[in-house]
């Protein structure tokens, strides 16, 4: 070992299987950290365990996973208008216990952020935040789907996409003028598609479940009429599109097919779309009211096969979370979306790594590496100069979704009581540990 | 013999055994009803509150009747979505209706589920008056006892229900009793007006009416409402009744002893003709009587009671 790098380090990461899915790394080591970067990966010549135990600036992560900080590109902290339900800090706070050292926010608050000052009021908020939190701006003012928003502006703030989430922009003429304006600086439009026709009133899946039961349908046609015009609009302008929690199986076949031509499109899924289906609706549990609607079984086995192929580039959490109020009323009376940072990562290691549908380096990429090439962030990688955002992760703990430990302000989640295995033992954000399990 | 849950909620999952047990009691009760003076002491001393969040006539009095009947005590509650909606919740109306001490409640409301939120919020007996789309359970177990009380069983007996499927609670708590009782069932709708994968409950499915009316014994009608066709689901009433309406032509196609069956309102002229709502074959007049038995015998087995009454 060597002895100088050793001194100069503040904090060491010793003796974990590091991860890197940017480098290609998978091998057991020690990353040194200095004034919040990584400045040390050390795979040969390891501290050994005895030293560890007696160094307080070094960490033991032996039997533990060491992957770079993972990025949740779509989460709703809620922040400004209904601090009730999260806050930026409540909501970083679930993010690092979730093993989250960066997280993306959407603009449909109240107000929603669609100029520059509300893009400076989230990253004032995100200084004292337990983890990086990146602004996704409106495209359209008050996302009404009328004008698009300063883009240029919203830009030298620091938004790191443009997105109208919640809602889909409706006239695909504005949506062609937000992926051409776009353009300009390179900026993803993260779409969430929706034909509100379609989808109506509907309040779930259309399908055999919502036929027992008699609630309204949202059908998958909803969406992939949407993904379907976005492919062409994103092919037509040359642009950047990026298609939020997809949820069926026609849209993954519509987006590897437009991949396959080489149009600009990403998409991502949700852990509750790859883990759930409708069924779950038959005790009218408003916890899994979400929008889209959890599918069927078909969709969910098309989701993961699109993310075994790169169709799906991310896992995001869509984390929505909603006070007890809301959520404790008739079905139809709920509003739709579930929390979503505290369970991801326990349900990709139990639904996905678990279950052989990804390896464990296939997994972290579209954790880290793959929103930080659509949204070019300083991020998501293990190499020494990066920040020094790390999660350390324990594989092997068996644990149970208890909602009312959860470090976000809300408890709207579908799993409590759900066995995991796997959670963040670590959260690392720029050199400071964030999060201690 | 007792029913196993202390609710009603639907007709999926009841066995046979229990839909007999009900269809057994109202038997009993229905002799009451002959008597001149039409009153037990069933259930004094229980308090029972009908909560109507829908519009209702023919099911909202069935139910007083059957509680009146059975001397309970209850109390009516009714409410429009829209006032509801601006004030306190529905489980905040129905807790602090549950701490002035009643026993069991009978709703009636527009969305599908309700009655199961309540048993997740109260400690009474729920009874499901009408869900949304979802199920109107005391209107499949009256619909069964009628075809009972004139076929002696029901087993075998092919029922066609015809009309707006998508929107039925009626047809769903229908499928499964009939289902469960061992008659075939189809369901015969415009294409527009049929729920997704409609099969699967185990029903055949047309959309040619009189394909569906070829051998069968039992025709249930429902209503259609004039909203499908400002919803773009049906191009006009006058259509639906050439290609749907059941008239005195179509009759035709059915076994001899036939069976018309309506839950009401009736549309006259829409989805049948005056002639055959009002003609021999029709038996929706014992319907609304035998409502009133069938709820008795629901609100009394699930006060606790248990097989024959004296």
């Amino acid at each position: 070992m060597n002895k100088k790098t050793s001194i100069e380090a503040e904090l060491i990461i010793a003796g974990g299987r590091i991860i890197d899915p940017a480098s290609k790394l998978d091998k057991v080591g020690d990353i040194y950290i200095r004034d919040g970067k990584i400045i040390k990966i050390e795979t040969k010549k390891l501290i050994p365990r005895k030293k560890i135990r007696f160094s307080p600036e070094i960490i033991d992560a032996f039997d533990k996973i060491v992957t770079p900080g993972l990025i949740d590109m779509h989460a709703h902290l809620r922040e400004p208008g209904r601090e009730d339900e999260e806050t930026i800090l409540t909501g970083s706070e679930a993010a690092v216990a979730g093993g989250f050292t960066s997280i993306c926010c959407m603009p449909n608050t109240q107000p929603p952020i669609d100029n520059q000052e509300s893009v400076k009021f989230i990253y004032e908020k995100a200084k004292s935040a337990k983890c990086k939190v990146y602004p996704v701006a409106g495209a359209t003012k008050g996302l009404k789907g009328e004008e698009l928003t300063e883009i240029a502006d919203l830009v030298k703030a620091g938004a790191v996409a443009i997105s109208d989430d919640g809602r889909p922009i409706y006239s695909s003429s504005l949506m062609r003028y937000a992926l051409e304006y776009s353009k300009m600086y390179d900026l993803p439009v993260i779409s969430h598609c929706e034909d509100l026709a379609l989808s109506s009133d509907g309040v779930m899946n259309e399908g055999f479940v919502s036929t027992v039961l008699g609630l309204k349908g949202i059908p998958g046609v909803a969406e992939e009429v949407m993904v379907a015009r976005d492919i062409r609009l994103a092919e037509f302008t040359k642009s950047r599109v990026h298609i939020a929690h997809v949820s069926t199986e026609g849209s993954v076949n519509l987006i590897r097919e437009a991949k396959r031509k080489g149009v600009k499109i990403t998409c991502e899924a949700t852990p509750h779309h790859f883990t759930l289906t409708d069924e779950i609706i038959k005790t009218f549990d408003t916890n899994a009211k979400v929008n889209p609607p959890l599918r069927t079984k078909k969709d969910l086995d098309a989701l993961k096969k699109g993310l075994k192929d790169g169709t799906i580039d991310c896992i995001a959490t869509d984390h929505a979370p909603h006070s007890i109020e809301e959520k404790d009323v008739e079905f139809d009376a709920a509003p739709f979306g579930m929390v979503g940072l505290e369970t991801a990562l326990g349900l990709v290691i139990t639904e996905l790594i678990e279950k052989k549908v990804l390896t464990w380096i296939e997994a972290i990429a579209r954790m880290t590496i793959n929103p930080v090439k659509i949204l070019k962030l300083n991020a998501g990688q293990i190499k020494v100069g990066m920040p020094a955002d790390l999660t350390v992760i324990d594989p092997e703990t068996n644990w149970v979704v208890e909602p009312k430990e959860f470090k976000s302000k809300s408890k709207n989640s579908p799993f409590g009581g759900r066995k995991l295995k796997g959670r963040a033992f670590l959260t690392i954000v720029g050199g400071k540990v964030a999060y201690q399990s | 013999m007792k029913l196993k849950s202390r609710h009603l909620l639907g007709l999926e999952g009841i066995s046979k055994e229990e839909i007999g047990l009900i269809l057994d009691t109202a038997e009993t009760f229905k002799e009451v009803l002959e008597r001149p003076i039409k009153k037990v002491p069933t259930l004094r001393g229980v308090t029972v509150v009908n909560l109507f969040y829908e519009a209702s006539t023919r099911t909202r009095i069935s139910f007083e009747l059957a509680e009146k009947r059975l001397s309970a005590e209850l109390v009516n509650f009714s409410a429009s979505t829209s006032s509801v909606k601006k004030g306190e919740t529905l489980k905040d109306t129905v807790k602090n209706i549950e701490a002035m001490k009643i026993d069991m409640v009978v709703i009636r409301h527009q969305s599908a589920g309700t009655p199961y939120f309540l048993t997740q919020c109260l400690s009474s007996s729920i009874i499901n008056a009408g869900d949304g789309a979802h199920e109107h359970p005391t209107q499949g177990l009256l619909d069964l006892f009628t075809l009972r009380e004139k076929y002696k069983k029901i087993e075998g007996l092919k029922v066609v229900i015809v009309g707006d499927i998508k929107h039925s609670r009626v047809a769903r708590s229908n499928i499964w009793g009939l289902k469960t009782m061992g008659a075939s069932v189809a369901v015969c709708g415009p294409t527009t007006l049929m729920p997704y994968e409609i099969d699967k409950m185990g029903v055949g499915v047309y959309s040619n009416l009189d394909e569906a009316l070829r051998g069968a014994d039992v025709v249930n009608v429902l209503r259609i409402q004039l909203e499908r066709q400002k919803g773009g689901l049906l191009p006009s009433l006058r259509e639906y009744a050439n290609e749907f309406g059941i008239n005195s032509d179509r009759l035709k196609r059915l076994n001899p002893n036939f069976t018309i069956m309506h839950p009401g309102p009736i549309n006259r002229g829409v989805e049948i003709t005056p002639e055959v709502a009002d003609g021999p074959y029709s038996v929706i007049l014992d319907q609304v009587t035998n409502g009133v038995a069938i709820r008795m015998a629901v609100l009394y087995l699930l006060s606790g009671g248990e097989g024959k009454v004296e």
